[in-house]
């Protein structure tokens, strides 16, 4: 059975690496900081008690006053679980670090992520929409996309 | 004298008999090597997540459908789970076992849809792809049994699933597993043992084990590679843990492993059918649920071993009658983040193998 790992552990060891990355936690999951997503995801990878090398899904849910992206990481090694969650509150323009230095599997879902959410990821070596075509005006699913005008191809 | 060479680039698709759906591929050539390789994808992207935001939780359901089309019971299996872990609520352990035993005919439906087509690209042109859809073709009839449908399924219900199994089911299901080792053992003396397959397939296409964990790959592709990975076991869901059944690995992670690893879980699958026979209780099939399930505001995410991989749902409520949002965790897309590393310094007809053996389908992966 795949548990959680233990968040609070997981909370101390990042308070004393990298201050302020945790913004709240909860029974099985993290807020963290947004700006400081790459480090903890590189160190939540690499450390010996965790070694979550498996990075299940990214997405990101609109919740109109922020988007949420929320990571679900692994560890084989373990069989333990940890989501992080971490809020955007740039409507126009909104970016984070892209993570396919860490986790490769990171590459096609943070592209699909930009096609229909429109919020960048930094760093990634192929920003393009991945779903939809380039100039398809708009990003669906966010929540003020309602799509009811005709886009030709 | 030396002649001078440069690349050319060619379009594989977007309609193509070996790209098993509308996919298309940008290869860049060197004479006959693969040097570089982009997917384009998105030609059959039909906005399910959108659409699902748009139906009530039940709704969902026929939409699932409509992602993996080759396996739909298990897509089902995997959203119906994720909506129960998000409402709380409890399945009749009976239903769980018509569950598993579905989604088991579903799993070799698709491995003999995999192994047909990857045959088919080897050169072996439709005839070996007709006797592994002959055999679909009985599991297709069982599930005409239990719901009416033979592709697009919506078998599974939110508590349940949506009637019991009719009376000739069961002789009927008996029969094809005493039936199917035999052929399996026919397709696996025409197949594993070939030589022109051996030697087009061994070592074509090889993934190590630690490139595979880092590009998320899962299903067979990852066994493959020798990871012992299956959700079945990992973290398992419905009864699975009841029930006694191997996970095939592989050694080297080529084109070869990936075959061999899924024609061995169709065995394995077999056995986990049997099972299911032996213990199924008589009982209810569905949980009473309310017509409009309303799980409280929260999320969840649950995932089941598909046929290509981890299938999972993410799902957020906000406490009304529709998905907030509904996130497909989709094995197929996933499983292409690697596709350029596999391709580069193969030939042509080794690049058609080697997709081939991926065994994605474009419904899921543009869904």
């Amino acid at each position: 059975m795949t548990r959680v790992v233990d968040t609070i552990k997981v909370v101390e060891l990042l308070e004393a690496e990298i201050s302020g990355s945790i913004l709240e936690h909860g029974q099985n999951e993290l807020f963290v900081d947004p700006n400081k997503i790459f480090e903890i995801a590189a160190l939540l990878k690499d450390h010996e008690t965790l070694e979550l090398g498996y990075l299940t899904s990214i997405t990101a849910v609109d919740y109109i006053e922020y988007f949420q992206i929320v990571y679900h990481l692994l560890s084989m090694k373990f069989n333990r679980s940890l989501i992080l969650k971490t809020n955007l509150y740039n409507r126009q323009n909104p970016s984070i670090q892209s993570l396919t230095r860490v986790w490769k599997g990171a590459e096609l879902q943070e592209r699909e992520i930009w096609d229909l959410f429109g919020i960048k990821f930094n760093e990634h070596p192929n920003m393009k929409r991945v779903l939809l075509w380039e100039g398809f005006q708009g990003h669906p699913l966010r929540k003020d996309f309602l799509g009811q005008e005709e886009q030709k191809i | 004298m030396t002649l001078r060479t440069e690349p050319i680039t060619i379009n594989l698709g977007p309609q193509h008999p070996s790209t098993h759906g509308v996919f298309r591929l940008r290869v860049t050539f060197d004479g006959e090597i693969v040097v570089d390789a982009e997917p384009v994808l998105g030609y059959l992207h039909r906005g399910s997540e959108k659409l699902a935001e748009s139906r009530t939780f039940v709704q969902v359901v026929t939409l699932t459908d409509r992602m993996d089309y080759t396996s739909s019971m298990t897509n089902n299996q995997a959203y119906v789970l994720t909506v129960e872990k998000l409402a709380g609520i409890e399945v009749p352990e009976r239903a769980q076992y018509i569950r598993v035993i579905s989604a088991e005919l579903s799993r070799i439906s698709s491995h003999l849809m995999a192994t047909g087509f990857l045959l088919n690209d080897l050169g072996a042109f439709a005839t070996p792809l007709m006797y592994c859809f002959r055999e679909r073709e009985r599991i297709l009839d069982l599930f005409e049994m239990l719901c009416g449908a033979r592709i697009t399924l919506s078998f599974m219900r939110p508590g349940g699933i949506f009637q019991d199994t009719p009376e000739d089911f069961w002789p009927a299901l008996t029969d094809f597993i005493s039936n199917f080792p035999k052929y399996l053992d026919e397709l696996e003396t025409l197949i594993t043992g070939n030589e022109v397959v051996l030697a087009r397939t061994n070592d074509v296409g090889v993934i190590s084990p630690s490139d595979a964990i880092n590009a998320s790959l899962s299903g067979p592709m990852l066994r493959a590679t020798g990871v012992e990975w299956d959700l079945r076991k990992a973290d398992p869901y419905e009864i699975y843990d009841r029930l006694e059944f191997d996970v095939p690995i592989g050694s080297k992670g080529d084109t070869f492993d990936r075959y061999f690893v899924r024609v061995q879980e169709m065995r394995e699958s077999l056995k986990i059918i049997a099972q299911c026979i032996r213990d199924i209780p008589i009982g209810p099939i569905k949980t009473e649920t309310p017509f409009f399930v309303r799980p409280a505001a929260g999320d969840a995410y649950a995932a089941v071993e598909g046929p290509k991989g981890e299938l999972g749902f993410y799902l957020v409520s906000d406490g009304g009658i529709a998905p907030y949002r509904c996130k497909v965790r989709a094995p197929s897309f996933i499983n292409l983040t690697l596709l350029k590393e596999m391709l580069v310094g193969w030939k042509m007809g080794d690049l058609i193998t080697i997709f081939g053996s991926i065994d994605i389908v474009l419904g899921e992966v543009d869904r």
